[in-house]
């Protein structure tokens, strides 16, 4: 497989941004054909993904492979410099399939206005986007690919987004949820990266004082970070500090989240599923790639605080469910909790934390991708969110709801289902942080963070209880509802299966992560 | 005397072509006037054939004529290029616009023509006397074309405020070239740079330093010397906007660059904060006046404003310091920016052109949900102004990435300090670029949404050449920035090779 060496990795990156061109051959009415262009292009890419995982040499997880480096911009040494290791395969395959499930599950749900070629085109412009932040090798490519996941995104909400009309009490005034929320997703996304941005530079001129040469190369300042190159002064802390900035706003980590509640709720469903299933993951991904192992003495300095915005992200969000009377967006206020016990896992600095939240991040991709994916069809069946309005589902639509009871269970952390191993190790890792860290604060946090387990069960079991138990609403008496359909039942049985899978067996996962982490730790911390 | 006429084939194409349009005016009938169209626009492709074979067809790299005072280097070259391409695309978007109007078509070429003239001179200038002349004769044409809607009283008003404070400008601008003259003896950069290492300390000399950035900050609208612009580009015709943002004001940059880095090296504590603060103005005060305006070409005014801020930011990181190589990073970056907001700002105001005849009118509401009935147009609305936003993988990133990379390498507090206040300003700008994507893509169209014999007016040939042009220029430009970097730092190394 000498090819897939060198092509293997480019082609996952590009083939998708290559198909959404090849959409505009077809005239604007041939939709099949763009449709099984679609497809075709996001299958292979997940063929090649699941290729990549599968050549893939895990007794050397920790070494980034399918590496490829080619000249890109020399007059500032930026390189097209990609690769995988344990940490990032995983992702590269979760935001490949999904993104080809998400095309499947369009097939025969399409919001107005329509307008299929574009809306598929974007979604391919935004894997190319997704893959190629995880591949990245470079900071200036890692830049570019990170940034190009805004414009499909804020499209993508803004014309086939609710276009509900709500008031804001900030603003004082009413908007239209679907161009409110686009604006607000792109100018918080872009705030924080216009900072990110300044802090790569700030590390590509000072890497010149240690190798001769100002570099963006990752590998390289990770090598530097391993000997502490970049110190822990004031530089350090301003660098961490930016880059912070940019990475908390994409988790999202409290309180940078406002953004994440009305753009989840707005977008169209399959928006809403590659928003939570794989452009959260962007940020707490680039804390492992970047963030840890270049500046790692920072990252021990700032790892309380993050610790506590972390359990604070889960706390509130937990509490923001209970109080939601829309499903969708209760579910995106859940997400907002469970990245909070990613955030927490890596905020313990340690190998368990680290694997905690790889592991946490696939299974709240697939968790949360399928909840929203129903939250989706059941709009589509009701013409409504309104928890109050819903009741009985389970009568109505048997399949649907057994899917949703199943899903709920999985996103409370149910033992044996994918949700479990992410919760349940982040607060292991919490009772023993670094050392060095004070432990009696992480155990805090780590109580805390329990709390907010129990929390979770209960607004999961809670709304459960509102949309799928009891008698049907009156208002429905007399509708017929289809229950799960052909291209529904396509989209999410392969997500039911890997719930399960990694739940019983979550060497899946582990298999690829647990050497990189152990690695990433090592290397950064000592010991 | 012997002239190099290989190193002035440039000017003497476009000046010749000048005059076949002039001859062409005269003796065409009034239904045939297009031909001085025509003949503008293959006088100016044919203007690049010696800027080829002056930059690839071996021979010295730097030939000098006029005593020195007039200079063809990679520098000049690379800019002159820009201008010739700038201006090729503004004479592709003027002719539906022009003809529509039907009237002094040969004159509008003319002046044009002649406008792009004055670039090319300066570009090459090296000497004060050969810098006036060539802006002079960038300016004065311009007066007039500002005002070429005749019957329109904005069309009037922008004429007289871009006169009146063009004058100004010039008077301040001559006031201090004449204090430098007579203070260093001489006129040319060479010996204003090594008489003013002494003169640092004399009042006079600041002030005349002074006085000479003031004039082109006028030439380039940075804040607080703006004010005209924004009504002189509304009331303008709107390929004569187009041009006035991209083509006059990058002959302000060339000035500035050609003043600072060659006449003034010597003395960046002068100039240096002076800079500083009319970048942080220009890119604070013009974003958020395009925030609050409703006209597209008035907020394209203030944009250009704004932009012309970032495209200072890197002259301050070069005041902090004296190392060369941060000096010469810092004008590439410059050159680097102002090539790169040529083509997307060009390309802007071409959709702006193309979108007002679909829609005719030039509100950006009454662009609402155009991608119904123009989905080509609102895609490359799209382009072009998210790209002047700064959005990977559009070209505006690469504009924007170099100025902070020029800016950030001093690591001086004061040029970080200006970072922060670009990115700031970056993410504010973002609001009223987007904006004209979310009227076209996400507003539903409205009642009164223009009539469908105006919405299916195709579009002219030339008008879709200049946005084809420019589009390309943008993506390629954006995804390889690499060619671009390596023939800017070339030029950069001319530019600033005297420090």
């Amino acid at each position: 497989m000498a090819w897939f060496e060198s092509a293997g990795l480019s082609l996952i990156v590009f083939l998708p941004v290559v198909g959404a061109l090849a959409l505009f051959a077809f005239p604007k009415a041939n939709e099949s054909a763009q449709k099984w262009t679609a497809l075709l292009v996001t299958g292979v890419t997940s063929l090649l993904s699941i290729l990549a995982a599968w050549l893939f040499d895990y007794r050397a997880a920790e070494r980034f492979q399918f590496e490829v480096t080619e000249s890109w911009i020399p007059a500032i040494g930026a390189n097209y410099h990609i690769g995988v290791d344990g940490i990032s395969l995983p992702l590269l395959v979760l935001s490949s399939v999904v993104t080809l499930l998400a095309v499947v599950y369009s097939w025969d749900h399409w919001e107005e206005p329509r307008n299929v070629r574009g809306f598929l085109a974007l979604m391919m412009l935004l894997l190319t986007g997704m893959n190629g932040t995880f591949v990245a090798l470079d900071l200036v490519l890692f830049f570019i690919f990170f940034e190009l996941v805004l414009l499909p995104m804020y499209f993508m909400i803004g014309i086939w987004g609710d276009g509900a009309r709500r008031r804001i009490p900030v603003l004082g005034r009413t908007v239209t949820m679907r161009l409110y929320a686009a604006i607000k997703f792109f100018l918080f996304t872009l705030f924080g990266s216009a900072f990110m941005l300044l802090g790569f530079l700030a590390l590509y001129f000072r890497s010149g004082d240690f190798l001769g040469d100002n570099t963006f190369d990752i590998p390289t300042l990770i090598a530097l970070g391993a000997e502490n190159a970049f110190g822990s002064g004031t530089f350090a802390f301003l660098v961490f500090g930016a880059m912070f900035l940019g990475f908390a706003v994409k988790v999202p980590m409290w309180p940078f989240h406002t953004w994440l509640p009305d753009a989840h709720t707005a977008a169209p469903t399959v928006g809403s599923v590659l928003l939570a299933a794989i452009l959260l993951k962007l940020g707490s991904y680039a804390f492992l790639r970047i963030s840890i192992p270049i500046l790692p003495d920072m990252a021990r300095q700032w790892a309380p605080f993050i610790g506590l915005l972390a359990v604070i992200g889960i706390i509130y969000g937990s509490l923001a469910c209970l109080a939601q009377s829309d499903v969708k967006r209760l579910i995106a206020f859940s997400s907002v909790g469970h990245m909070g016990f990613v955030m927490l896992g890596i905020a313990t600095m340690t190998d368990i934390g680290f694997n905690a939240s790889l592991i946490g991040m696939v299974a709240h991709g697939l968790i949360t991708g399928l909840l929203f994916f129903l939250a989706g069809s059941l709009h589509h069946r009701y013409h409504t969110r309104e928890i109050s309005r819903l009741g009985g589902n389970q009568k109505l639509m048997p399949w649907m709801g057994g899917i949703l009871a199943f899903t709920a269970m999985a996103s409370l952390g149910l033992p044996g289902l994918a949700g479990f191993w992410g919760e349940f190790m982040s607060l292991v890792g919490a009772y023993q942080p670094l050392s060095g860290l004070n432990a009696g604060q992480f155990q805090t946090y780590m109580v805390i963070g329990a709390i907010g387990t129990v929390l979770t069960a209960g607004y999961m079991l809670w709304m459960l209880q509102r949309v799928n138990l009891g008698e049907p609403k009156d208002e429905w008496s007399g509708h017929e509802f289809a229950d799960v359909g052909f291209h529904e039942w396509l989209a999410w049985v392969p997500l039911i299966v890997a719930i399960v899978a990694i739940g019983v067996y979550p060497r899946i996962v582990f298999g690829a992560t647990t050497d990189a982490v152990v690695n990433l730790a090592r290397t950064a911390f000592g010991g | 005397m012997d002239l190099d006429y290989h190193a002035l084939a440039p000017e003497i194409v476009v000046a010749a072509t000048i005059l076949v349009v002039l001859a062409l005016d005269v003796a065409l009938p009034r239904s045939r006037k297009f031909w001085t169209a025509f003949a503008g626009v293959l006088g100016l492709a044919l203007a690049a054939v010696p800027l080829v074979t002056l930059a690839f067809g071996g021979g010295p790299s730097t030939r000098s004529i006029l005593g020195g005072a007039y200079v063809v280097d990679d520098f000049a070259l690379v800019l002159k290029a820009v201008f010739i391409v700038g201006g090729y695309l503004v004479l592709l978007m003027s002719v539906s616009y022009i003809e529509s109007d039907r009237y002094y078509q040969g004159e509008y070429y003319l002046l044009l023509l002649t406008s792009i003239l004055g670039s090319l001179i300066m570009a090459s200038s090296r000497d004060l006397i050969t810098l006036f002349v060539g802006l002079e004769l960038v300016t004065g044409p311009l007066f007039l074309l500002a005002g070429w809607r005749k019957g329109d009283p904005k069309s009037n008003e922008a004429s007289l405020k871009f006169f009146i404070l063009g004058v100004l400008s010039t008077a301040i601008l001559l006031y201090g070239m004449s204090f430098l003259y007579g203070l260093t003896g001489s006129v040319t950069y060479e010996g204003i740079r090594t008489a003013g290492a002494d003169l640092l300390d004399s009042g006079a000399f600041r002030l005349a330093v002074l006085f000479t950035l003031v004039g082109f900050g006028f030439k380039i609208t940075a804040v607080p010397f703006h004010f005209w612009a924004p009504d002189t580009y509304e009331g303008s015709p709107t390929p004569v906007t187009a041009y006035l943002s991209v083509g006059s004001k990058a002959a302000g940059f060339v000035g500035l660059l050609l003043l600072c880095y060659k006449a003034f090296p010597t003395v960046t504590e002068i100039w240096g904060p002076a800079l500083w603060v009319l970048a942080a103005l220009s890119m604070t005060l013009g974003n958020l006046t395009a925030l609050r305006q409703d006209n597209i070409v008035r907020m394209l005014a203030y944009s250009s404003i704004a932009q012309g801020g970032f495209i200072l930011v890197p002259f301050a990181a070069a005041a902090v310091t004296s190392d060369r190589s941060i000096i010469r990073e810092a004008a590439s970056a410059t050159i680097v920016y102002v090539i790169i907001y040529a083509f997307m700002n060009l390309g802007a105001f071409a959709v702006v052109i193309a979108a007002a005849r679909r829609t005719g009118t030039a509100m950006i509401d009454g662009w609402a949900g155009m991608w119904r009935y123009s989905p080509r147009i609102a895609t490359l609305a799209a382009i072009f102004f998210f790209s002047l936003a700064g959005i990977p993988p559009l070209a505006g990133w690469y504009a924007k990435f170099a100025m902070f990379l020029a800016i950030l390498r001093p690591t001086h507090p004061w040029a970080t300090t200006l970072a922060v206040i670009a990115a700031v300003n970056a993410v504010i700008a973002l609001v009223y670029y987007a904006r004209v994507g979310k009227t076209m893509w996400m507003d539903s169209l409205p009642e009164d949404a223009p009539d469908l014999s105006l919405r299916t007016r195709p579009l002219t040939g030339s008008l879709a050449l200049a946005l084809g042009i420019s589009v390309l220029f943008v993506i390629v430009a954006g995804v390889l920035p690499f060619q671009l970097a390596g023939v800017f730092a070339e030029a950069a190394e001319v530019v600033t090779s005297g420090i």
